[in-house]
Protein backbone atom coordinates (compact mmCIF):
# COMPACT_ATOMS: atom_id res chain seq x y z
CA UNK A 1 0.00 0.00 0.00
CA UNK A 2 1.59 3.33 -1.30
CA UNK A 3 0.01 5.39 0.92
CA UNK A 4 0.86 3.73 4.22
CA UNK A 5 1.69 5.53 7.27
CA UNK A 6 4.49 4.96 9.55
CA UNK A 7 3.31 4.18 12.50
CA UNK A 8 5.50 3.73 16.07
CA UNK A 9 3.97 2.65 19.24
CA UNK A 10 6.13 4.03 22.47
CA UNK A 11 5.98 1.89 25.54
CA UNK A 12 7.53 3.27 28.44
CA UNK A 13 5.93 2.05 31.42
CA UNK A 14 6.19 -1.06 33.32
CA UNK A 15 3.44 -4.27 32.29
CA UNK A 16 1.22 -4.28 35.85
CA UNK A 17 1.46 -1.10 37.90
CA UNK A 18 -0.78 0.36 35.36
CA UNK A 19 -2.83 -0.87 32.49
CA UNK A 20 -0.77 1.23 29.74
CA UNK A 21 1.21 -1.62 28.47
CA UNK A 22 -1.88 -3.80 28.31
CA UNK A 23 -4.27 -1.26 26.35
CA UNK A 24 -0.96 0.03 24.14
CA UNK A 25 -0.64 -3.98 23.37
CA UNK A 26 -4.49 -4.26 21.98
CA UNK A 27 -4.10 -0.82 20.19
CA UNK A 28 -1.34 -2.26 18.70
CA UNK A 29 -3.32 -5.72 17.94
CA UNK A 30 -6.23 -3.81 16.59
CA UNK A 31 -4.34 -1.30 14.52
CA UNK A 32 -2.28 -4.39 12.94
CA UNK A 33 -5.80 -5.08 10.31
CA UNK A 34 -5.16 -1.07 8.74
CA UNK A 35 -2.23 -2.44 6.97
CA UNK A 36 0.17 0.60 7.79
CA UNK A 37 3.86 0.63 8.08
CA UNK A 38 3.88 -0.51 12.05
CA UNK A 39 6.80 -0.07 14.22
CA UNK A 40 6.81 -0.45 18.35
CA UNK A 41 9.28 0.84 20.47
CA UNK A 42 10.19 -0.19 24.55
CA UNK A 43 12.46 2.15 26.16
CA UNK A 44 12.12 3.28 30.04
CA UNK A 45 10.24 0.98 32.05
CA UNK A 46 8.05 -0.46 29.08
CA UNK A 47 11.62 -2.47 28.46
CA UNK A 48 10.06 -4.49 31.68
CA UNK A 49 6.75 -5.36 29.15
CA UNK A 50 9.10 -7.85 27.36
CA UNK A 51 10.89 -9.68 30.11
CA UNK A 52 11.01 -13.18 30.28
CA UNK A 53 9.57 -15.48 32.78
CA UNK A 54 7.18 -12.96 34.12
CA UNK A 55 4.56 -14.49 36.89
CA UNK A 56 1.64 -12.73 37.43
CA UNK A 57 0.31 -15.87 40.10
CA UNK A 58 1.16 -13.26 43.08
CA UNK A 59 -0.69 -10.08 41.79
CA UNK A 60 -3.73 -11.76 40.81
CA UNK A 61 -3.48 -9.75 37.31
CA UNK A 62 -3.71 -11.74 33.69
CA UNK A 63 -0.27 -12.37 32.59
CA UNK A 64 -0.21 -10.52 28.73
CA UNK A 65 3.61 -11.06 28.57
CA UNK A 66 3.04 -14.68 26.15
CA UNK A 67 0.95 -12.42 23.52
CA UNK A 68 4.19 -10.35 22.73
CA UNK A 69 5.73 -13.63 21.23
CA UNK A 70 1.93 -13.38 18.98
CA UNK A 71 3.14 -9.65 17.33
CA UNK A 72 4.85 -11.20 14.48
CA UNK A 73 1.84 -13.20 12.75
CA UNK A 74 0.12 -10.10 13.00
CA UNK A 75 3.27 -8.20 10.67
CA UNK A 76 4.92 -6.21 13.03
CA UNK A 77 8.21 -7.05 13.09
CA UNK A 78 10.39 -4.06 13.73
CA UNK A 79 10.27 -4.24 17.30
CA UNK A 80 12.74 -1.03 19.07
CA UNK A 81 14.56 -1.65 21.97
CA UNK A 82 16.75 1.21 23.51
CA UNK A 83 20.03 -0.14 24.94
CA UNK A 84 20.11 2.29 27.67
CA UNK A 85 17.23 1.82 29.10
CA UNK A 86 17.83 -1.57 29.32
CA UNK A 87 21.68 -0.65 31.28
CA UNK A 88 20.06 1.72 33.37
CA UNK A 89 17.99 -1.06 35.12
CA UNK A 90 20.69 -3.93 34.54
CA UNK A 91 19.34 -5.89 31.94
CA UNK A 92 20.42 -6.80 28.88
CA UNK A 93 18.60 -8.44 25.54
CA UNK A 94 19.50 -12.15 27.08
CA UNK A 95 16.70 -11.15 30.05
CA UNK A 96 13.87 -10.66 27.51
CA UNK A 97 11.83 -12.51 25.28
CA UNK A 98 12.91 -13.63 21.81
CA UNK A 99 10.64 -12.30 19.65
CA UNK A 100 10.98 -13.22 15.90
CA UNK A 101 8.93 -13.35 12.78
CA UNK A 102 8.78 -15.47 9.20
CA UNK A 103 10.06 -13.94 6.27
CA UNK A 104 7.19 -15.67 3.69
CA UNK A 105 9.69 -13.98 0.29
CA UNK A 106 12.75 -16.06 2.14
CA UNK A 107 10.96 -19.64 2.50
CA UNK A 108 9.57 -18.48 6.38
CA UNK A 109 12.77 -17.95 7.59
CA UNK A 110 12.64 -16.89 10.84
CA UNK A 111 13.60 -13.49 11.82
CA UNK A 112 14.58 -11.95 15.21
CA UNK A 113 12.14 -8.79 15.31
CA UNK A 114 13.89 -6.90 18.43
CA UNK A 115 16.44 -4.61 16.72
CA UNK A 116 18.61 -2.98 19.89
CA UNK A 117 19.01 0.67 19.18
CA UNK A 118 21.15 3.29 21.30
CA UNK A 119 19.18 6.36 22.45
CA UNK A 120 20.34 8.85 19.35
CA UNK A 121 19.48 6.12 17.28
CA UNK A 122 16.05 5.70 18.74
CA UNK A 123 15.61 9.38 17.76
CA UNK A 124 16.24 9.40 14.20
CA UNK A 125 14.19 7.05 14.19
CA UNK A 126 10.99 7.99 16.12
CA UNK A 127 12.11 11.67 13.88
CA UNK A 128 11.37 9.13 10.59
CA UNK A 129 7.68 7.94 12.04
CA UNK A 130 4.33 9.92 10.67
CA UNK A 131 2.34 9.06 13.38
CA UNK A 132 3.54 8.48 17.36
CA UNK A 133 1.28 6.95 19.77
CA UNK A 134 2.97 7.45 23.25
CA UNK A 135 1.89 4.89 25.92
CA UNK B 1 -4.58 21.22 9.77
CA UNK B 2 -6.41 18.36 10.49
CA UNK B 3 -6.14 16.89 14.11
CA UNK B 4 -7.12 14.18 15.97
CA UNK B 5 -6.60 14.48 20.01
CA UNK B 6 -5.93 11.12 22.18
CA UNK B 7 -7.34 11.74 25.48
CA UNK B 8 -5.22 8.96 27.88
CA UNK B 9 -6.31 10.49 31.35
CA UNK B 10 -9.42 11.10 33.78
CA UNK B 11 -10.80 14.46 34.64
CA UNK B 12 -9.60 15.75 38.00
CA UNK B 13 -7.51 13.19 38.53
CA UNK B 14 -4.95 14.39 35.69
CA UNK B 15 -4.19 17.92 34.58
CA UNK B 16 -4.11 16.25 30.35
CA UNK B 17 -8.14 16.10 30.48
CA UNK B 18 -7.78 19.66 30.47
CA UNK B 19 -4.65 20.25 28.85
CA UNK B 20 -6.35 18.40 25.85
CA UNK B 21 -9.66 20.81 26.18
CA UNK B 22 -7.52 23.99 26.08
CA UNK B 23 -5.80 22.94 22.94
CA UNK B 24 -8.82 21.63 21.23
CA UNK B 25 -10.25 24.72 21.88
CA UNK B 26 -7.94 26.91 20.80
CA UNK B 27 -6.84 25.15 17.66
CA UNK B 28 -10.49 25.19 16.56
CA UNK B 29 -10.10 29.23 17.19
CA UNK B 30 -7.34 29.14 14.82
CA UNK B 31 -9.35 27.70 12.17
CA UNK B 32 -7.99 24.02 12.10
CA UNK B 33 -10.61 20.93 11.76
CA UNK B 34 -10.99 18.16 14.25
CA UNK B 35 -11.14 14.91 12.88
CA UNK B 36 -12.01 13.09 16.21
CA UNK B 37 -11.05 13.21 19.86
CA UNK B 38 -10.13 9.89 21.10
CA UNK B 39 -10.55 8.97 24.50
CA UNK B 40 -8.88 5.81 26.02
CA UNK B 41 -7.17 4.26 29.28
CA UNK B 42 -9.02 6.55 32.38
CA UNK B 43 -9.56 8.82 29.33
CA UNK B 44 -12.92 7.38 28.83
CA UNK B 45 -14.05 8.72 32.20
CA UNK B 46 -14.33 11.93 30.53
CA UNK B 47 -17.47 10.41 29.22
CA UNK B 48 -19.90 10.16 32.43
CA UNK B 49 -22.96 12.46 32.82
CA UNK B 50 -22.85 11.48 36.12
CA UNK B 51 -19.95 13.26 36.96
CA UNK B 52 -20.88 16.42 40.07
CA UNK B 53 -17.79 18.08 40.58
CA UNK B 54 -18.17 21.29 43.18
CA UNK B 55 -20.36 24.04 41.75
CA UNK B 56 -17.35 26.50 41.92
CA UNK B 57 -15.18 24.59 39.82
CA UNK B 58 -14.97 23.36 36.03
CA UNK B 59 -17.43 21.04 34.79
CA UNK B 60 -15.41 19.01 32.46
CA UNK B 61 -17.72 16.60 31.43
CA UNK B 62 -20.27 19.23 30.53
CA UNK B 63 -17.60 21.21 28.83
CA UNK B 64 -16.27 18.41 26.40
CA UNK B 65 -20.48 17.84 25.16
CA UNK B 66 -20.52 21.58 24.98
CA UNK B 67 -17.51 21.89 22.80
CA UNK B 68 -19.31 18.76 20.54
CA UNK B 69 -21.88 20.45 20.06
CA UNK B 70 -20.76 23.83 19.16
CA UNK B 71 -18.24 22.64 16.72
CA UNK B 72 -19.91 19.01 15.95
CA UNK B 73 -16.74 17.17 16.70
CA UNK B 74 -16.85 13.47 16.91
CA UNK B 75 -15.92 12.18 20.25
CA UNK B 76 -15.11 8.34 20.81
CA UNK B 77 -14.84 6.28 24.29
CA UNK B 78 -13.07 3.29 23.51
CA UNK B 79 -15.08 0.24 23.70
CA UNK B 80 -12.75 -2.22 25.47
CA UNK B 81 -11.38 0.85 27.87
CA UNK B 82 -15.03 1.94 28.63
CA UNK B 83 -16.85 -1.60 29.73
CA UNK B 84 -13.63 -2.05 32.13
CA UNK B 85 -14.32 1.45 33.52
CA UNK B 86 -18.20 1.52 33.64
CA UNK B 87 -18.84 3.68 30.90
CA UNK B 88 -22.10 2.22 29.37
CA UNK B 89 -24.37 3.50 26.38
CA UNK B 90 -28.06 1.97 25.41
CA UNK B 91 -26.30 -0.14 23.18
CA UNK B 92 -23.84 -1.34 25.49
CA UNK B 93 -26.09 -1.30 28.55
CA UNK B 94 -28.51 -4.01 25.98
CA UNK B 95 -25.38 -6.04 25.13
CA UNK B 96 -23.98 -6.67 28.39
CA UNK B 97 -26.82 -7.15 30.28
CA UNK B 98 -26.79 -3.33 32.48
CA UNK B 99 -29.03 -1.92 34.41
CA UNK B 100 -27.88 1.53 33.68
CA UNK B 101 -26.40 3.83 31.09
CA UNK B 102 -24.07 7.11 31.99
CA UNK B 103 -22.58 8.27 28.92
CA UNK B 104 -22.65 12.32 28.28
CA UNK B 105 -24.23 13.89 25.62
CA UNK B 106 -21.69 14.10 22.22
CA UNK B 107 -19.90 11.09 22.79
CA UNK B 108 -20.33 7.90 21.62
CA UNK B 109 -18.91 4.11 22.31
CA UNK B 110 -16.97 2.53 19.52
CA UNK B 111 -13.94 0.63 18.44
CA UNK B 112 -9.71 0.71 18.76
CA UNK B 113 -10.29 1.00 14.74
CA UNK B 114 -11.44 4.42 15.20
CA UNK B 115 -8.15 5.51 16.81
CA UNK B 116 -5.88 4.21 13.79
CA UNK B 117 -8.70 5.68 11.66
CA UNK B 118 -7.63 8.94 13.41
CA UNK B 119 -4.08 8.15 12.98
CA UNK B 120 -4.62 7.67 8.88
CA UNK B 121 -6.89 10.37 8.14
CA UNK B 122 -5.19 13.58 10.51
CA UNK B 123 -2.70 15.28 9.48
CA UNK B 124 -1.40 15.44 12.87
CA UNK B 125 -2.53 12.81 15.87
CA UNK B 126 -1.86 14.67 19.38
CA UNK B 127 -1.45 12.38 22.26
CA UNK B 128 -2.34 14.11 25.70
CA UNK B 129 -1.48 11.40 28.72
CA UNK B 130 0.90 10.96 31.42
Amino acid sequence: MSDAKKFMYINRKAPYGTIYAWESLEVVLIGAAFEQDVSVTFMDDGVYQLTKGQDTTGIGMKNFSPTYSALGDFEVTKIYVEKESLEERGLSLDDLQHLVWEDEDEDYAEKDSIRLVSRAELADVLAGQDVLFNF
Amino acid sequence: MKLTIQVNEGPYQHQSADTAYHFAKAALEKGHEIFRIFFYHDGVNNGTRLTTPPQDDRNIVRRWSELAEAHNIDMVLCVAAAQRRGIVDDGEAERNGKDATNIAPGFRISGLGQLVEGGIESDRLIVFGD
